[in-house]
């Protein structure tokens, strides 16, 4: 079954979507979506440096990723520049330098859309291994953290103050999504993997009163977003990434729609 | 050592501590015992540093002088000054009351009831009032039955009805469970009722003792104005400053000022070194 490259397009995309959907609701909880776009932008360059370090692409990107989120958390403790210009400046010199050094290793031969758009073509089964391994691991260290990291979204101050641990769940909370943006890169690619993260919880959000439906929601809506977007890319030979993200973007327009007034009113809050 | 004069330890006993930010103190040379069944009241003007004495209590902040030592295993209940919730988080009451630790059922319930909203357990937050909201915060915070309640203002858009219930609340809290309350309040009249002791701050404490000895005090006359002083009078039954015929005050010690609300509000400008040093001194100078 496996052995067929479609299959497995969708085994990984919904694996993917699943792991996306909670660690997507926090992003905009948190309101980090930018934060969450310089991340997944520096995995060009962990790609680039997976290159010539001759290692798996994966683990580039999740070692770039936590090492700008780290500078970030130090570049943002000496207070010069505001977070935004920060983010804007790591974001953009990141894939400038990941796309420099790739040209510049002319000796690889790199399919840099792939990277930067998703490939199904490209999927693997070493693949789904990283991202059903990988998408465990997040799953369950957010399962097992959800409380703190609740609570440090709601106030750091009232989770500290109560014994949970706001600064170890922001760390935790760095390297999750790192993780994330290694596992997604390949089926959504580098300049989409924050819209698989977001659009999918924004579209939960009206569907939900508490934070841990939105977060089953968004994961449901995510893989729906996942089996659409890549049945469509199948069908017009578009790439997948794109293709998923319109998908989702049409799920998330739909959910606009006053459809609430056919639910029943007790489903409607106050 | 001056401690040991009774037999429990404190909850939380701060020594000598100050916190130091962008260059300058934000608070130092903070003393402050906190014992079980006690409430003690921080008042000051704006940016006294009352937030910042009752972060440092519950170790939020860490000072950069002077120590914290927390009583071992000390449960807190903490109500912030301000909780911005995004509104895309989908949160009921209910679920902000075990937001830091799960809870029962019939637990929450019942705190919800003393607070006086049981009708808002499922109600999502971003509906609430002002008053409701800070209902719903007391609430979870006293949920966990907590050593030691610290309360940052935490009347703050109830009204006047509520505000009184509240403070009843929290002494009828402190009197069952035997807890600690430190409570930050702008407010003279009512918490002055309740409460032990009162710490009168501004970047450092200027004063404290008895709501009465406090407000004899001329620290705080000094801080607040005489006016703030004359309405603690009110409350303690005893005027301790006259209105002169020209307009001018004549306070208790027999000293004359202008208006009675001359040093309302900020404070600022003082090295504090100095007024620490000052503290004691007449400071009727004006």
């Amino acid at each position: 079954m496996l052995d067929d490259f479609f299959t497995r397009a969708l085994i990984a995309g919904v694996g993917l979507a699943l792991t996306t959907g909670p660690l997507g609701c926090f992003i905009v909880w948190r309101r980090m979506a930018y934060f969450g776009d310089t991340m997944a932008h520096s995995a060009l360059l962990g790609v680039a440096l997976a290159f010539f370090f001759e290692i798996n692409a994966m683990i580039g990107v999740f070692a770039v990723a936590v090492l700008i989120s780290g500078l970030l958390l130090l570049l943002q403790r000496r207070d010069s520049l505001s977070t935004d210009s920060l983010l804007g400046i790591l974001s953009h010199s990141t894939l400038a330098l990941g796309l420099v050094m790739v040209a510049f290793m002319t000796w690889i031969r790199v399919d840099l859309l792939a990277f930067l758009f998703g490939d199904i073509l490209a999927v693997s089964k070493a693949d789904i291994a990283f991202i059903y391994g990988g998408g465990f691991a997040v799953l369950l260290v957010m399962f097992w953290l959800w409380r703190p990291l609740l609570a440090a979204t709601v106030n750091e101050d009232v989770a500290k103050a109560e014994g949970l641990r706001p600064d170890l769940s922001r760390i935790v909370f760095m390297l999750l999504m790192a993780m994330v943006i290694a596992i997604a890169m390949k089926i959504v690619g580098i300049l989409l993997i924050t819209a698989l993260l977001i659009i999918p919880a924004a579209t939960a959000r009206r569907l939900s009163s508490t934070p841990e439906q939105m977060a089953v929601f968004a994961s449901l809506l995510g893989a729906i977003a996942v089996v659409t977007g890549l049945f469509g890319s199948l069908r017009f030979d578009t790439p997948s990434g794109p293709s998923i993200v319109v998908a989702a973007l049409g799920v998330f327009i739909l959910s606009l729609l006053p459809l609430h007034i056919f639910l029943p009113s007790t489903a409607r809050g106050r | 050592m001056p401690t040991g004069q009774t037999a429990s330890p404190p909850l939380i006993d701060i020594r000598n501590a100050g916190v130091f930010r962008d260059g300058k103190w934000l608070v130092r040379d903070i003393d402050l015992e906190l014992k079980r069944g006690e409430i003690v009241t921080l008042i000051g003007p704006n940016g006294s540093g009352k937030s910042t004495t009752a972060k440092l209590a519950i170790k939020v902040l860490k000072p950069d002088e002077g120590q914290v030592i927390h009583a071992p295993d000390l449960r807190i209940g903490y109500v912030p000054q301000k909780l911005a919730i995004d509104w895309t988080l989908p949160l009921s009451v209910e679920r902000l009351i075990t937001l830091t630790s799960p809870q029962k059922k019939r637990d929450i319930e019942q705190a919800l009831e003393a607070v006086g909203i049981p009708h808002l357990a499922k109600a999502e937050l971003r509906f609430l009032s002002g008053g409701e909201f800070q209902r719903a915060l007391l609430a979870r915070a006293m949920v966990r039955k907590p050593d030691i309640l610290v309360l940052d203002e935490p009347v703050q858009g109830v009204d006047f009805v509520g505000e009184a219930a509240l403070y009843e609340l929290i002494e009828k809290l402190r009197d069952t469970s035997h807890c600690g309350v430190l409570l930050i309040s702008h407010d003279l009249h009512l918490v002055m009722a309740a409460t032990d002791r009162v710490i009168c701050l501004n970047g450092h404490i200027c004063c404290s003792g008895t709501p009465k000895d406090v407000a004899a005090s001329p620290e705080y006359a000094k801080l607040f104005g005489p006016r703030a002083r004359g309405s603690l009078a009110v409350y303690e039954h005893h005027h301790d400053h006259t209105h002169l015929p020209d307009g001018r005050v004549r306070h208790a010690d027999g000293s004359v000022t202008d208006h009675c609300h001359e040093h309302d509000g900020h404070h600022h400008g003082h090295d504090h070194t100095q007024t620490v040093k000052a503290k004691g001194e007449s400071t009727d100078a004006r």
